[in-house]
């Protein structure tokens, strides 16, 4: 037999143990208050990446326009072949109507400079559409150069000396009395999303762009939504568990963590040197994001199989029901809320993957939307990173606007998701 | 042309699969139950027959017709055109010719291959959509003559189904045997040309070499050492940022957080996760590299315009939420009575939590670290706008530094030749990256798979 013995009562108030348990409680709020300042830290360094895009590309969902009377005379347009004008000239009379003192031809040129490069085809183009104008005089509002667009937003400040910014003196002179007639207006860049890319940031816009996307995540959803739900279909209800189907488990989890920039170069290698499919075509962007988007949706779609009760299963194999039967009737419809969850997540980590699209080739500059899924063409975020790569000072704003309407595109997606599984989410 | 050959597949199937119920209508009229099967599953099968080989003949023609055309038309040319010339460059001319691409005054040989190739292209257009529209009615008919009472379309239908669902789960072994083979393949051109010892321990990365003889360029050397260290540094920077405030995230999440809070924080990081790199990316060129820049100027430091420093940080940023949501699985991972015994013993949540939980949850943090680490090394368009382009050996992060996959894209992006070094240096990067990051994964979900058996 061991003796029991009782400890002696321990006086825990004492000055000693007080300031013990105080050095550990003030280690517990030492501990909390960090974990606070790491959630802060990461909240504000979210909001300081929002807020940054934001400033710099506000500017440019507005665009500074110039309304100025073209005089479409008959000896620069002839009224039966208003395509084959001299626009140039027009526009040349335009100017000097406006500001009739100036005669100097290097002055001539500065003023020019005030419009978009591509004044002369816009005035062309509303011609043609119109012809009964030759003769009389045209009134259209035309996007201001960059430079221009600058100082009415106020980018480029003009007290600075006259050769440290980009406008000259002369200009921002034109610029006001322009201002004062009223003939400046800043009105929504529609162009934004109606024109395609340009040179010119004044003109260059996201049409080209959200089409592309739209059309490589066309193809992407054609090819990895049926896939992978067959795959992940055959993968949780009918594969019998042996080795074999172990080893595409592995595979599928360890694809899903490849790096992106991997399956570009398996585009690359595959789809346009081996199949000499073409170069920046949608088509093969969408094939690319396609492999990369699938072993998200089988991973996701198997999930929500799991997620229906077995008892389903045995209810429909218990009144007579093959096993595709009980599947494709009952399982998979059940899954189906969450399914097309895991889908739309997947397809806007689609929408927003660069660097495989860099490697086929959707970085080109091209001039006009893709009117096919083989027509060369961009994508929404490898503009971005084209915009981004670009000198002018325009195309910094535009660069913002993008990534905005990138993140918009983004939200809506995600939100419908979010919607999805709240609606239609039945926990069993 | 293809589009056409895919519309009448639909239009094929579409039509079968109403032949093939209507007639099993018609035998269940006059058979009543005795019939095996319900008249749509003897549409379907009619349907699978019709649609799938059609598919499938679509796809391979699709993928041969560029080599088949090409290897006819290299082997029409006479001897004296392929002798020694770049065969290559005489076909891309001849499409060019064909496509009304010209140039300069082709040669009459080009011409008359030319037309060759317009006339063989009509042929197999043609010849495509001839060949599937045979294909479809004949299967249409052989199928709907197998119809009958006793027939058992579901069961045939279901082993077509079946076969089609393995297919589609083999689809994933296809890609990673397509990138393994892919990689090795060109890889093992470049090492032809390099040894794979002067790329693996070189220590002078130029690949800049002249595509022409007249271009003044470097004269390339591929030791990749450099582009190894760089991409290690950065990702060095972005762990040092990310897992900490990581870690914290998730302590804070599971231990002190209530449920408010939570719900508030977990979106924001999940927002954090879902943002485009290439948005990571031009952040960092617009905001953070410039302010490192004043504060390292206001300091005294020279901080290079394109720091490591910069693309780490927000490299990191961008790895926050996944170390967070790994390790918030982790902490959550371990069981209750661990956490209720340690609080019953009286420690504070704190140590509970340091000697405690994160002892316990420690092989899971260490496999979302893990990770991390995978994510930052493949990680492309934050280093392709905020990294340098130039290899330099250094440790400092205050310099320049390139990385492997900054230098894929410069590498590759652009028109290049195919044969050079220079493009062929990509693949080889990419087959150290893909096994790189492979074995980091796997190291990653073994060790958080024999953690969760542990408890489980």
């Amino acid at each position: 037999m061991s003796e029991t013995s009782f400890p002696q009562k321990v006086d825990w108030s004492n000055t000693v143990a007080t300031r013990r348990r105080g050095r550990r409680h003030a280690a517990d709020r030492r501990l909390q208050i960090i974990g606070i300042s790491a959630i802060a830290l990461a909240v504000a360094l979210l909001a300081t990446l929002i807020v940054s895009l934001t400033l710099s590309g506000y500017r440019a969902f507005v665009q500074t326009m110039i309304t100025v009377d073209f005089p479409i005379s008959t000896e620069n347009v002839s009224a039966e072949d208003p395509a084959a004008g001299n626009y140039r000239a027009v526009v040349r009379d335009a100017l000097a109507n406006l500001f009739p003192g100036v005669t100097d031809p290097g002055e001539q040129r500065a003023l020019g400079q005030l419009l978009t490069n591509n004044t002369q085809f816009m005035v062309r183009d509303a011609v043609v559409r119109d012809p009964s104008v030759v003769g009389g005089a045209l009134r259209l509002t035309i996007p201001a150069a960059d430079p221009i667009d600058q100082l009415n937003k106020g980018v480029i400040d003009r007290h600075l000396p006259e050769d440290q910014r980009r406008v000259s003196n002369r200009q921002i002179e034109w610029y006001d009395e322009l201002k004062a007639e009223g003939r400046i207006s800043t009105p929504f860049n529609i162009g934004l999303f109606l024109n395609a890319d340009s040179r010119f940031p004044e003109i260059a816009g996201l049409a080209g762009a959200i089409v592309g996307s739209f059309y490589a995540l066309l193809v992407c959803l054609v090819i990895s939504f049926p896939v992978g739900i067959a795959a992940a279909v055959y993968l949780e209800e009918f594969a019998p568990i042996n080795r074999w189907t172990d080893l595409i488990e592995v595979n599928i989890n360890n694809l899903a963590a490849v790096p992106s920039i991997v399956f570009g170069l398996l585009g690359l290698a595959v789809f346009l040197n081996a199949f000499g499919l073409p170069r920046s075509a949608p088509l093969v962007g969408g094939m690319v994001l396609a492999l990369m988007t699938l072993p998200t949706i089988i991973i996701v779609t198997r999930a929500a199989l799991k997620a229906v009760p077995p008892s389903i299963r045995q209810a429909a194999l218990a009144v007579g029901a093959s096993r595709h039967q009980a599947v494709i009737h009952h399982v998979l419809p059940l899954a189906m809320p969450g399914v097309l969850t895991g889908t739309i997540i997947g397809l806007a980590r689609a929408l927003g993957e660069t660097a495989p699209l860099l490697l086929i080739g959707m970085n080109a500059f091209i001039t006009s939307p893709p009117g096919g899924l083989l027509d060369a063409s961009t994508a929404l975020p490898t503009q971005i990173f084209i915009w981004a790569d670009s000198p002018e000072r325009g195309f910094v704003a535009r660069t913002s606007a993008g990534i905005l309407v990138l993140l918009g595109f983004l939200i809506v997606m995600n939100g419908l998701a979010v919607f999805l599984r709240q609606r239609f989410e039945r926990k069993w | 042309m293809a589009g056409y050959a895919f519309l009448i597949i639909i239009l094929a199937t579409t039509a079968a699969y109403v032949v093939g119920r209507s007639t099993g209508t018609r035998i269940r009229a006059t058979h009543g139950a005795k019939m095996h099967s319900l008249p749509g599953q003897h549409g379907a099968f009619v349907a699978a027959w019709v649609g799938v080989p059609a598919l499938i003949f679509v796809l391979l023609w699709l993928v041969l017709q560029g080599t088949v055309i090409d290897r006819l038309l290299i082997a029409s040319l006479p001897a004296s055109m392929t002798d020694g010339a770049n065969v290559q460059l005489l076909v891309s001319e001849i499409k060019n010719v064909t496509a009304g691409r010209i140039f300069q005054e082709p040669s009459p040989e080009i011409v008359a291959a030319a037309e060759r190739l317009a006339h063989w292209e009509a042929i197999a257009r043609w010849a495509m959509i001839v060949v599937v529209l045979a294909l479809t009615v004949v299967a249409l008919v052989v199928t709907r003559g197998m119809l009958s009472v006793r027939f058992r379309a579901r069961n045939n239908f279901e082993r077509i189904l079946t076969g089609l669902m393995v297919f589609c789960s083999v689809v994933a072994i296809i890609t990673t045997i397509g990138i393994v083979a892919s990689l090795l393949f060109e890889a093992s051109r470049f090492f032809g040309k390099v040894p794979v010892a002067e790329f693996l321990f070189g220590l002078n990365w130029e690949p800049q070499i002249p595509l022409r003889e007249d271009q003044i360029a470097g004269l390339g050397a591929f030791g990749a050492i450099p582009v190894f260290t760089g991409t290690l540094l950065i990702a060095t920077v972005a762990m040092l940022v990310a897992t900490p405030i990581g870690l914290l995230t998730a302590i804070y999440l599971v231990e002190y957080a209530d449920d408010r809070v939570r719900a508030a924080v977990k979106p924001i990081l999940e927002v954090l996760a879902g943002i485009p790199t290439v948005v990571y990316g031009f952040f960092a060129v617009l905001t953070v590299a410039p302010v490192m820049r004043q504060f390292g100027g206001a300091l005294g430091v020279d901080v290079s315009p394109n720091s490591a420093l910069a693309a780490g940080v927000v490299m990191g940023v961008m790895v926050i939420p996944f170390i967070s949501s790994l390790s918030d699985d982790a902490l959550n991972a371990v069981p209750g009575a661990l956490r209720d015994g340690s609080l019953a013993l009286g420690a504070t949540r704190s140590e509970t939590m340091i000697k405690v939980l994160l002892p316990a949850a420690l092989p899971g943090i260490m496999g979302g670290v893990l990770l991390g680490v995978s994510r930052a090394i493949g990680e492309t368009m934050i280093v392709v706008m905020a990294a340098g382009l130039i290899a330099t050996l250094t440790a400092n992060p205050l310099d320049a530094v390139t990385t492997v996959t900054v230098q894929i894209v410069t590498l590759l992006v652009g028109d290049t030749e195919f044969d050079s070094p220079k493009t062929l240096a990509a693949f080889a990067l990419g087959l150290v990256l893909f096994f790189a990051t492979l074995t980091l994964n796997v190291l990653a979900l073994g060790i958080v798979r024999k953690y969760r058996e542990k408890y489980d």
